[in-house]
């Protein structure tokens, strides 16, 4: 479990957290929504503690972040996976090589074990003849599925996800969303997904924080969404014709 | 702009310190360190030798040319171009074209992991990425560079010989005679002195354009320009420096 409590992020004179509260709980898929700049990325690099926040406390499993030194920190990196907007694959490495990358850093497991445990995360994101290729000669979607296969290579306990659809087809999509919840829940891992794609936020989001201009304006589960009358929540989610026509509906 | 070229120092600095941590796994270092030297260092191979011979031989032919006179014993072309390969040439003017090669290599190779958040990825996993990234670089010239510098003496003066004795200007015995004489050894541990600290100019600055990159692809290149002017710069300063300090 996440605990973010009031935090707080400036970059010089422009606020863009403005204190947030939200509790992300275990084997559940929490889903940040909001639009550009309302400071998802910045509420999401916060909490994995790549930027510094100026003010309030981060709680993993009850340890305060600002309160953990250097090598305590290393240590929570270990239990955390990210799958981030553009894969981030190292573009030098194979496919295998970049699953194994974290193991061969950290884990004390046997050469044969490593192996073993690449060939395991790479069929559990179902990407079995694509070991020895490079990023470069894979699709959006495979990328995606490295990524995450790399990032739950250490077993983590915490999966962060940055924009894990964009640039993909509304199928894939709904194979990469499926995939991280299905881990989600497998694992009992704390996810936390990043996402514009209101796709996304019906499909898997069990828990749905909604960010405006640096606050949290509404949190709920994905039935709710469709039901809120929260007026931030009407103006973000149906936006769209589609959505409006969905809408309507449900008022019927 | 002075505050700026010292808070870039500084960060430069920082950036250093943090280079020369205790590497978190040393296999992962060396196969790294592999990587480096077989796209730093062998792929550089090929320009390195082409310009040392042609320059070796431009600068025998250009030499004789001027001491085209009968007072003076050809002997002295042959001194004249292994004093400019071994002083100058070699480690000063194929360190700057190494500065271009390799420099903007670096800049861009690391700058673009900034923007792709691969570097982003590497701190996530609580790897060192500054000394995971730029440290098996910083190695990889300083071994390599040496070797190349060396081997560029050696094929300049080759050049030089080859131009000599093909356009008659310079007899053999003549350009052999004059390599010999008045050759000090220590001008060989000056050059390779010299090499050392530009190979390290050339990988530490590069990389700290690279890993500092903030934006897109435009950034990327830009810093990619920036990391070989200044190192080109840099090299230049402590080129005036060493001189002054190692020979006057």
């Amino acid at each position: 479990m996440i605990e973010v409590k009031g935090i707080q992020k400036a970059f010089g004179d422009k606020s863009v957290l403005k204190g947030i509260d939200v509790v992300f709980e275990d084997g559940k898929a929490n889903l940040i929504i909001g639009r550009s700049g309302s400071g998802k990325t910045v509420f999401l690099k916060s909490i994995l503690g790549l930027h510094e926040v100026d003010n309030g406390v981060i709680l993993f499993d009850g340890r305060p972040l600002h309160e953990m030194d250097k090598k305590q920190r290393k240590a929570l990196r270990q239990e955390i996976g990210m799958v981030f907007q553009g894969g981030a694959l190292f573009d030098s490495q194979t496919v295998e090589e970049n699953v194994l990358f974290p193991l061969n850093m950290f884990s004390d497991l046997t050469q044969a074990e490593r192996k073993k445990r690449v060939d395991f995360c790479l069929e559990r994101v179902n990407l079995t003849n694509a070991n020895k290729l490079y990023p470069a000669e894979i699709s959006g979607g495979m990328q995606k599925r490295v990524a995450i296969a790399r990032a739950i290579s250490m077993n983590p306990k915490y999966l962060f996800c940055d924009e894990p659809n964009s640039g993909l087809d509304p199928e894939t999509s709904i194979v990469i969303d499926n995939l991280i919840r299905e881990i989600t829940v497998e694992y009992n891992i704390t996810t936390i997904i990043n996402t514009h794609d209101m796709n996304s936020v019906l499909e898997i989001g069990d828990h749905v924080v909604l960010m405006k201009e640096g606050f949290k304006v509404w949190e709920g589960s994905n039935d709710e969404v469709l039901t809120s009358q929260n007026e931030d929540v009407i103006d973000y989610v149906f936006k769209s014709n589609l959505f409006k026509k969905v809408r309507q509906a449900l008022i019927k | 702009m002075i505050y700026r070229l010292i808070d870039g120092i500084g960060q430069y600095f920082i950036l250093l310190g943090r280079v020369f941590k205790k590497p978190e796994q040393w296999g992962e270092y060396r196969k790294s360190l592999m990587k480096e030297i077989d796209q730093l260092g062998l792929d550089s191979l090929g320009i390195v030798s082409i310009i040392s011979l042609f320059v070796g031989a431009v600068v025998t032919i250009q030499t004789a040319l001027n001491l085209d006179d009968p007072l003076i014993p050809q002997y002295y072309v042959a001194i004249a171009t292994r004093e400019s390969i071994i002083l100058e040439f070699s480690p000063t003017m194929v360190s700057l074209i190494l500065a271009g090669k390799v420099g903007s290599n670096i800049a861009s190779t690391i700058g673009t992991m900034r923007v792709t958040e691969q570097i982003d990825a590497l701190e996530v996993m609580g790897v060192n990425s500054s000394s995971f990234l730029i440290l098996p670089k910083i190695v990889a010239c300083l071994l390599f560079n040496p070797l190349l510098i060396t081997l560029s003496m050696f094929l300049g003066l080759l050049g030089g010989y080859l131009a000599g004795d093909l356009t008659g200007m310079v007899t053999t015995s003549d350009f052999q005679l004059g390599l010999q004489m008045g050759f000090k050894p220590f001008y060989i541990v000056y050059a390779l002195l010299k090499t050392v600290v530009f190979a390290f100019i050339i990988a530490s600055i590069s990389a700290y354009y690279g890993y500092t990159v903030k934006g897109g692809a435009i950034a990327v290149g830009k810093s990619s320009t920036d990391a070989v002017v200044n190192s080109s710069v840099a090299i230049i300063l402590c080129n005036y420096l060493l001189t002054d300090i190692l020979l006057s």
